[in-house]
């Protein structure tokens, strides 16, 4: 029982209840010692996360392999920023409760155990751990009628999805007879036992997984979420738990089912090129920018789903670099959301924005790398995202979905310019309120990143390459 | 493949002959002396039959959620302890480690006062 394999998970679950104990008990104000100590357990868990050793525990429940690393650092650095940016908003907004921190905490456990699962029974666990905190952190603002409204809609529809989620996992196993997804593998490759129940069931794991990937027609949760929840959780809900929940998408695509690629091939075209054209159409009539980022994200998610559709090594790849531009430019853009205060009131009305370029040059120009960059523009991170999923998809021959794809972008183009356009040619608004250094410093990562991905691709994509090749092994 | 099935078959007939017994004897052979305090609550709690949208106090909801919380925990502890020679030392310090978790959990919830009752 070589359990270390699970040390990172096992020292954050201490770490959080430790950090719950320490702000129960201390008196007084503690949100920021609460975030710090967090800050710190998310570092370690980086740290714990690079030095593990690879291979299976408990009993073939969890894996580690690199293309769970790849994924663990992505979702810890994606915290790490939400929370960063959450700092002087919480404050202000009366949120500074050490909750905080420790449900993010529980939310980047249950992620990381998420993409490690290898197994029904330990991805339903982890899928749930993750989840609950999150609609706990959505509710956060429970005196604010959106935010409470935006946590009981991400439950119920997310207790739904769980339930379609269940059945096609009961449905799976009382078609096979197991849970494990290696042992899953070993029986499909005899195509005699794919069974109409067996992918019933399939058809019902991918229903529950395309929900929390916020996918057409599974999407119908996220604008009013984003928009509901406070703006610092909506950063998070927008970076890191997509990362895990489309990282869990590719294992149970690639792993059980990797013999079935011709049976849920036709269903990710579909769900693809679905999010790709509501997320395109949906976004242009949008005043609020929340709303506008949510619509944003169905599309970005249909985007990396050319990758698992296209099923080869290169559109795994393309779908791992994918997620790295868009959890870099996400939380740069969501922390640019989170400056826009004006006498301590938060906006989030696009027309607020109106000549940003004259009264804060530096945040229209970081925002504007961000638009351009979520528009496909070369040379920003966004572009060698797209490049690499429509590369895979037209290598493999998927032709429709390459063309919709670069159709859709042209379309997203729009909003995104428009917002660069209220910044920089529409008449100044009066100037926003002081910018606090946390959220400069994640604006500036994100900046960075965005517009220098393309001097050192290497490393990130070789990176993706090994984890994407590492699923195929 | 079905004739698996046949234990569960089994079950259900005899639960619903139990069930059915149960309540055709009462109403056979028990003296039937309705009056309307019968279908009152009783002293606390509120009305069985009435609408879904009344208000109540939140403060039973909590305490069904913590009684929910270690109604569970001892659920769990009985099938730990029947098997406790099997499952070995792992097994045990398992379960310790669940209580250990249930134990941060209550000390957060009577720090933050929802024992109170006031």
């Amino acid at each position: 029982m070589n359990w270390t394999l699970a040390l990172p998970e096992i020292t954050l679950s201490i770490l959080a209840m430790a950090i719950l104990l320490f702000g129960v008990l201390r008196r007084g104000e503690s949100f920021s010692v609460c975030s710090m100590l967090t800050l710190g357990a998310l570092l370690i868990g980086a740290v714990l996360v690079i030095g593990q050793a690879r291979g299976f525990a408990f009993n073939g429940q969890y894996v580690v392999d690199p293309f769970a690393v790849f994924a663990k650092l992505l979702i810890l650095a994606g915290a790490a920023l939400a929370l960063v940016s959450a700092q002087d908003y919480n404050r202000e907004e009366g949120l500074a409760r050490f909750e905080y921190p420790v449900l993010m905490l529980l939310a980047v456990v249950g992620m990381l155990a998420m993409v490690s699962a290898n197994n029904f029974m330990s991805l339903y666990l982890a899928l749930e751990l993750q989840s609950l905190a999150l609609y706990v952190l959505a509710a956060f603002a429970r005196d604010e009628l959106r935010s409470a409204e935006a946590g009981l809609k991400y439950f119920v529809l997310g207790a739904l999805a769980s339930g379609l989620l269940l059945y096609g996992i009961s449905l799976v196993y009382g078609f096979s007879g197991t849970f494990d997804f290696a042992a899953l593998a070993h029986l499909l490759s005899d195509p005699s036992h794919a069974s109409a129940g067996l992918i019933v069931g399939m058809v019902f794991v991918i229903a529950g997984l395309a929900f929390k990937i916020s996918a057409v027609p599974f999407h119908m949760w996220t604008p009013d979420v984003y928009e509901g929840a406070p703006t610092p959780v909506t950063a998070f809900l927008g970076t890191a738990p997509k990362v895990a929940a489309i990282v869990l998408l590719l294992r149970v695509m690639f792993v059980p089912f990797g013999h079935l690629t011709s049976q849920w091939t036709q269903i990710f075209e579909f769900v693809s090129i679905a999010s790709m054209i509501l997320g395109s159409l949906a976004a242009i009539g949008q005043t609020s920018i929340k709303r506008l980022m949510a619509y944003s994200s169905i599309g970005h998610m249909g985007y990396a789903l050319i990758g698992l559709t296209v099923g080869t090594v290169d559109g795994l790849r393309g779908v791992l670099i994918y997620m790295v531009t868009y959890v870099f430019m996400s939380a740069g853009t969501f922390a640019c959301l989170i400056a826009m205060r004006r006498r301590g009131r938060a906006l989030e009305k696009i027309s607020d924005l109106a000549g940003l370029a004259r009264t804060d040059g530096g945040m229209a120009l970081a925002l504007a790398i961000f638009m351009f960059s979520m528009a496909g523009i070369p040379p920003l991170s966004g572009f060698f995202g797209k490049l690499y999923v429509f590369l895979a998809a037209v290598r493999a021959g998927y032709w429709t979905l390459a063309i919709i794809g670069v159709l859709t972008s042209v379309v997203g183009a729009y909003y995104y310019l428009r917002v660069i356009k209220v910044m920089y040619f529409d008449d100044p608004a009066p100037a926003f309120d002081r910018r606090p250094v946390g959220l400069s410093f994640v604006l500036g990562v994100g900046a960075v990143v965005t517009t220098f991905f393309f001097v050192f691709p290497a490393p990130i994509v070789g990176a993706a390459q090994a984890a994407a090749a590492a699923l195929f092994g | 493949m079905l004739a698996n099935y046949m234990p569960i078959l089994v079950f259900i007939v005899i639960a619903g002959v139990i069930g059915a017994a149960l309540i055709g004897g009462s109403l056979l052979v028990a003296h039937q002396k309705p009056y309307p305090e019968k279908l009152s609550a009783y002293e606390c709690g509120f009305e069985p039959f009435d609408d879904a949208r009344r208000r109540f106090d939140v403060r039973f909801y909590l305490v069904a959620i913590l009684f929910i919380i270690f109604d569970l925990e001892v659920a769990f502890l009985f099938p730990w302890a029947v098997s406790l020679s099997r499952i070995g030392l792992f097994g045990f310090f398992s379960m310790l480690g669940f209580l250990g978790v249930l134990t941060v959990g209550f000390i957060y919830e009577w720090r933050k006062g929802a024992l109170d009752w006031e």
